[in-house]
């Protein structure tokens, strides 16, 4: 049985599990097709049977906006940074909403896919990452809207207060990437431990809708700092809050308070991703053991 | 000389028993709140005896063996000798606890037919998804479509959901996308006992050209016929331990054999599903007039079944299930109910007529049960695989016919009567 002899290769080797970062990378990259083919899925399942299909995609956004911009612009007669309402919920909307339902969608990756999972095998992170490209292409097409929205308040109002900032611009794919990373991560570590606790599961559905309040997407980081602004310190640990200031002061020119938080969440980020990858890649080899 | 393609060395997985099975935050924190204040577990099982937290189980224990190119490996053992676990370690789905297992190429694993696709899908769209998930790119799914979907039978329907699909139509394009992946090692569990007789022989072929072709089958199946077929190598596996390595019929017969067709049997040290077996338990059967459990048609089975009794029960009856060759429960009979007293040891000999079962093999279950008058039932042992038996097929009995459970069924009706 000493196969130390033969020096020959194996192409796979399985062990125990052992230490805490064993994640393949190489692996990963064998099965992109896999990830493709998910995100085509995900879309077709998603509109079969609609009678509105993708239109739906455009309808979301623009509706909560709709309602945010009376509840919260008209009726509470919240301020906006002195730009149009309309605009200035938007674009927190599209960007909370793309970072929303990454979290959501990931977080069930296991329960929801333990029949497959426990039949055949391939990275497991497949799932997760192919719903967040998913999501990202939904967000391409809201945001393609919000332009459109951006210009024609641009263009339509003389004195417009709406001034984008072409530098900042340029960076709207690291907000991108960093909102998806964030959303990425924190569902995978909801989703490995929904493995055991399925009380987190229960938590994410309203936790989102309770985190989105302490995130600027129905009001201006400007309220908290002009009525609180000894909380600013900790208002800003919210890693999501200093990308959607970036966002806005970006494409609508509001005043940004955030410069120096801004590494602050990026390094949340990254570490919630890391710590994400970790957990998840330790619970995939032995969780069909325990659901 | 024979490539090696698969080794595994000294595995051992284990399970930890009362871990299994979502839990909720409050209920471990309750757990956790009762362990520092010394009192009992408010979540442990009444009545059964403390469960730590190293309660475990071993589900496979040291195991090792290899496969070679051409092997058609057939791993026989009754139920939870660990004939799943080995291929679920194999497939990567879960991890093993010790040991370690090496591949050479590519393992496709059938423990289910058809995994990952999804009712909206045409069949084309499912082909290169179950294609991809069983580790096909694009481009070889693309170049093998053609031969996938004559090999399904499928044909025009191929751009219709599969939700449409007739269940045969779907395990015959699931079988023709896994057939088609070309591994190196595939593996198979149970994955035919859908499908109609032809495509399973047509299935069957195809993993006999597999092992052919010089790359490695390994077959789990209760259906012995299709593995005396298939396999040209046995490994016999019996509570987490290999007992045999060799050749598929003795395996066969190992599986036949040991404790499974044996005359007399010790039930009291088989597994017993949780809850039962605490206050009756079957602790012996021993079958009587016959040499080795196979009957011919009509014949009667006698055998006498030794329990023992911790309480008083005033109506048990022993109950008794056939359940055919894919375990599938088929018929059920049982005694008068009687009267046991408490601590009594007690013994009965009953018998019962194979009239109008077809040939073939049937696997007995066993409950000792008690029905009150008004019609509720408490089950105070079951045993599901106490033993098998085999119904001998009479050609000239059949008018020449050999019987076909695939097609006919477990029961022979008395001749078809012309009237006039």
């Amino acid at each position: 049985m000493d196969n130390r002899a033969a020096p020959q290769k194996w192409d796979t080797v399985i062990r125990p599990k052992k230490g805490w970062f064993d994640l393949d990378i190489r692996d990963l990259f064998r099965y992109r097709d896999l990830i493709l083919l998910m995100v085509k899925r995900n879309f077709t399942v998603l509109y079969k049977q609609t009678v509105l299909g993708p239109a739906w995609v455009v309808i979301q956004p623009l509706l909560t906006t709709l309602v945010f911009t009376v509840i919260f612009g008209k009726v509470a007669g919240l301020p906006t940074d002195g730009m149009p309402s309309f605009l200035f919920y938007m674009a927190g909307n599209v960007c909370w909403s793309y970072f929303q339902s990454c979290l959501v969608n990931t977080s069930n990756t296991f329960i929801k896919n333990s029949d497959v999972f426990g039949k055949v095998y391939f990275p497991r992170l497949c799932v997760p990452i192919a719903t967040v490209i998913t999501e990202l292409i939904n967000f391409l097409v809201q945001f393609a809207l919000f332009v459109i929205v951006v210009i024609y308040y641009a263009a339509r109002l003389r004195s417009t207060p709406v001034t984008p900032n072409w530098r900042l611009i340029a960076l709207t794919p690291l907000m991108l990437l960093q909102l998806g990373l964030l959303g990425l991560g924190f569902g995978i570590i909801v989703s490995a431990l929904t493995t055991k606790y399925r009380d987190l599961a229960m938590l994410v559905s309203f936790g989102v809708h309770l985190w989105m309040y302490a995130t600027p997407v129905t009001y201006s980081t400007s309220m908290i700092a002009n009525k609180y602004p000894q909380m600013m310190g900790l208002y800003m640990l919210n890693p999501i809050t200093p990308v959607i200031e970036l966002f806005r002061n970006a494409y609508l020119g509001t005043q940004i308070y955030s410069y120096g938080y801004y590494f602050n969440s990026i390094l949340v980020t990254l570490a919630v991703f890391v710590l994400g990858v970790v957990l998840f890649s330790r619970i995939e080899k032995t969780f069909m053991d325990t659901v | 000389m024979s490539e090696r393609l698969l080794e595994v060395d000294h595995v051992s997985k284990q399970y930890r028993l009362g871990m299994i099975g979502g839990r909720t935050l409050n209920a471990e924190l309750a757990s956790w709140l009762a362990r520092i204040r010394g009192k009992e577990d408010p979540n442990s099982k009444i009545g059964m005896e403390h469960h730590g937290p190293n309660e475990t189980f071993w589900a496979l224990e040291d195991v090792s063996f290899n496969v070679d190119r051409g092997d058609a490996l057939a791993i026989t053992g009754r139920n939870g000798a660990g004939k799943s676990t080995v291929l679920k370690l194999i497939s990567r789905i879960t991890a093993p606890t010790r040991g370690e297992i090496r591949i050479r190429g590519r393992v496709a694993s059938l423990l289910e037919i058809g995994t990952g696709f999804h009712r909206e899908l045409s069949g084309r769209d499912n082909i290169y998804l179950n294609g991809a998930i069983l580790g096909m790119n694009r481009a070889e799914t693309t170049s093998k479509i053609k031969d996938i979907i004559e090999f399904s039978e499928i044909g025009q329907f191929i751009d219709t959901p599969v939700k449409r699909y007739s269940s045969g139509m779907y395990v015959k394009l699931a079988f023709a996308v896994a057939a088609h992946l070309d591994p190196d090692v595939m593996i198979c569990d149970e994955v035919l006992a859908v499908g109609d007789l032809t495509f399973q022989q047509k299935c069957l072929a195809k993993m006999a050209d597999i092992a052919k072709e010089g790359r490695a089958v390994l077959y789990v199946s209760h259906n012995m016929r299709t593995v005396s077929q298939l396999c040209n190598r046995g490994l016999y596996l019996e509570q987490g331990h290999i007992q045999y390595d060799g050749t598929v019929e003795h395996a066969i017969e190992l599986y036949g054999g040991s404790g499974v067709r044996s005359l007399r049997q010790d039930l009291d040290s088989l597994p017993h599903p949780k809850f039962r077996g605490d206050t009756m338990r079957m602790l012996e059967i021993e079958f009587l007039n016959t040499q080795a459990l196979e009957y011919t048609i009509n014949s009667t089975i006698e055998f006498r079944l030794k329990c023992v009794a911790h309480l008083a029960e005033p109506r048990v009856r022993i109950r008794l299930i056939l359940k055919n060759s894919v375990t599938t429960p088929i018929a059920m009979t049982q005694t008068e109910p009687f009267e046991v007293a408490a601590e009594e040891v007690f013994e009965r000999r009953v018998r019962f007529s194979l009239d109008g079962l077809a040939p073939g093999e049937y696997v007995v279950k066993l409950s000792i049960v008690s029905g009150t008058p008004r019609g509720t039932t408490t089950y105070y042992d079951t045993l599901e695989d106490v033993s098998r038996f085999i119904i001998t097929d009479d050609p000239a009995y059949n008018a020449g016919f050999i019987w076909s459970e695939r097609l006919w069924g477990n029961f022979r009706l008395k001749p078809l009567e012309m009237v006039e």
